[in-house]
């Protein structure tokens, strides 16, 4: 669904982010990516998107190759993804129910009935459903990440990317952010990358989880192997987050 | 494409590399603002639906009704001065009767829009450099481009149609009241009738001078947003970068508001 192939990323300062990385997302899976801070998570976020672009290398979303799309058929390629930002991203000037409906009422022929239904469904789902007329200045920043939540996936786009949807957020609202990011994707087939450093989140919901450093891809395993890994990296970002055993996550799947 | 990359480029390797490299990089942000102005004019023809009229109605009053205040100060202040200064000049011919033709010629020409193309340049324009500046830093031009929409139809444009409309408004404002400024001068001042004043004033109101200050007032407005909004999209790193966005923002405005008004001046007379 979504393929890198040998994707190198250089920053004007010289660094390299991204360095000769290639794997690929299957249809419908919750592929996770964490991965120490400045190893080119978000970046490789950024890149599936076209919101930055490689030095060299590729990167494919199905037939078409996003990396180098311009005007329309950027256009029609981004169409296929909802994204949640690390900081949400809402337009302060709206209110949350504005903010959600926007896609629909600039993108769709929806009539406004059929966009608050939508609009609400999205909003309950996320468990704001009394937030509508709140401003995002008035929300909590985890309020605020999930608001964001509710416009990525209120037009029901066949990629959901979610940057850091669970930091900020008590433990309580980010399981319920887990459970909705795997429902969506078991209920209506949307294929979701997660850039994560929650390891307890990544472990519950991914259909497979690859481990980023120095600029690589050091390992592409699913959750069963991913906690038993041998790498240093791995074992370091496990033990950081007090996880030693497998068995609690396995039960706790949703 | 708004949000974009800064290129990656191997160190210069002359100063002549330097010199060429800055004289490409000025004429490719000159072409961007052009693609900014264009693209706004442009997506004019989606500014009847009912949100962009919502938006525009919403920044007409935001740099009308809003900047009315400081314009009103700026205007009879302007008219008061003029016809201070012109009038005691021409007291030293006894014809400071005339003081009311030379307010009328200076305002229609040159002051109105020339002042409210100053005031809402310093006060909305910068307003809209930090708006969209912001934005920008917020990753919210970003998710609007990841949702396909664009972000000069969106946010430009109903900001481009208002102003459009409202300097032109407001540079007829200036003028009238900068002639009420100095009328009370004259009046008070210069021992003019108010009789003698607004009827040396009407006989040199040309409808040439109107309707040039007017098209020049028009121009402000494009030249503003384009400015303001070119600067908010070219916003990065933080709050500094806001800043540094508004406060050149305001500066390229005054320039520009400074050279086009003479050329059109030129061009006309």
């Amino acid at each position: 669904m979504i393929r890198f192939e040998h994707v190198t990323k250089v920053f004007g300062s010289g660094k390299r982010v991204l360095d000769d990385v290639s794997y690929e997302v299957e249809r419908g899976e919750i592929f996770t990516i964490v991965g120490p801070s400045g190893t080119g998570k978000s970046v490789s976020l950024k890149h599936m998107i076209r919101l930055l672009s490689p030095t060299s290398g590729r990167v494919w979303v199905g037939d078409d190759c996003v990396s180098e799309a311009e005007g329309r058929e950027l256009s029609r390629i981004r169409s296929r993804f909802g994204y949640l930002f690390q900081s949400a991203a809402l337009l302060a000037w709206m209110d949350v129910y504005d903010n959600v409906a926007l896609p629909l009422r600039e993108k769709t022929r929806l009539t406004e009935g059929e966009i608050e239904f939508k609009v609400r469904d999205a909003l309950e789902k996320v468990g704001l459903g009394g937030e509508g007329a709140s401003m995002p200045s008035d929300l909590s920043g985890g309020m605020q990440k999930r608001a964001g939540l509710a416009r990525a996936i209120v037009t029901e786009p066949e990629i959901v990317l979610y940057d850091e949807p669970t930091s900020g957020l008590d433990p309580v609202t980010s399981r319920r952010i887990d459970e909705l990011i795997a429902d969506l994707s078991s209920r209506l087939g949307i294929t979701s990358v997660v850039v994560t450093h929650d390891l307890h989140s990544a472990l519950s919901i991914s259909t497979r989880i690859a481990m980023l450093g120095g600029g690589k891809v050091l390992s592409i395993e699913p959750p069963s192997a991913f906690i038993h890994s041998t790498l240093p990296q791995a074992r370091a970002f496990l033990e950081a987050q007090y996880i030693t055993r497998r068995g609690a996550w396995e039960a706790n799947r949703p | 494409m708004i949000v974009r990359e800064p290129p990656v480029r191997e160190p210069a390797r002359s100063a002549v590399q330097r010199l060429g490299r800055r004289v490409f990089d000025i004429l490719a942000e000159v072409g961007r603002a052009a693609m900014i102005c264009v693209g706004a004019v442009a997506a004019m023809r989606f500014a009847f639906t009912k949100r962009a009229r919502k938006d525009i109605v919403a920044q007409m009053h935001f740099c009308a009704v809003r900047s009315l205040p400081v314009v009103s100060v700026v205007a009879f202040f302007i008219g008061m001065i003029l016809a201070l200064q012109i009038g005691i000049e021409l007291r030293v011919y006894n014809q400071e009767a005339l003081t009311g033709s030379a307010v009328m010629a200076s305002m229609l020409r040159e002051m109105g829009p020339f002042m409210s193309g100053l005031v809402l340049a310093a006060s909305v324009g910068a307003a809209m450099a930090a708006q969209v500046g912001t934005m920008m830093v917020n990753e919210e031009i970003a998710a609007l481009e990841i949702m396909d929409i664009d972000p000069l139809r969106f946010l430009v444009m109903p900001r481009m149609a208002a102003m459009a409309v409202t300097v032109p408004m407001m540079s007829f404002y200036t003028c009238a009241l900068g002639v009420l400024g100095g009328a009370v001068v004259s009046h008070t001042q210069l021992a003019v009738p108010w009789a003698t004043y607004f009827q040396n004033a009407m006989d040199f109101a040309s409808t040439k001078a109107l309707w040039v200050g007017l098209f020049k007032a028009f121009l402000f407005g494009f030249i503003i947003v384009t400015v303001s909004c070119y600067e908010g999209f070219r916003t990065e790193h933080g709050a500094v970068g806001v800043g540094r966005a508004t406060r050149q923002s305001v500066v390229t405005n005054f320039l520009l508001i400074l050279i086009v008004g003479y050329f059109v001046t030129r061009l006309f007379y």
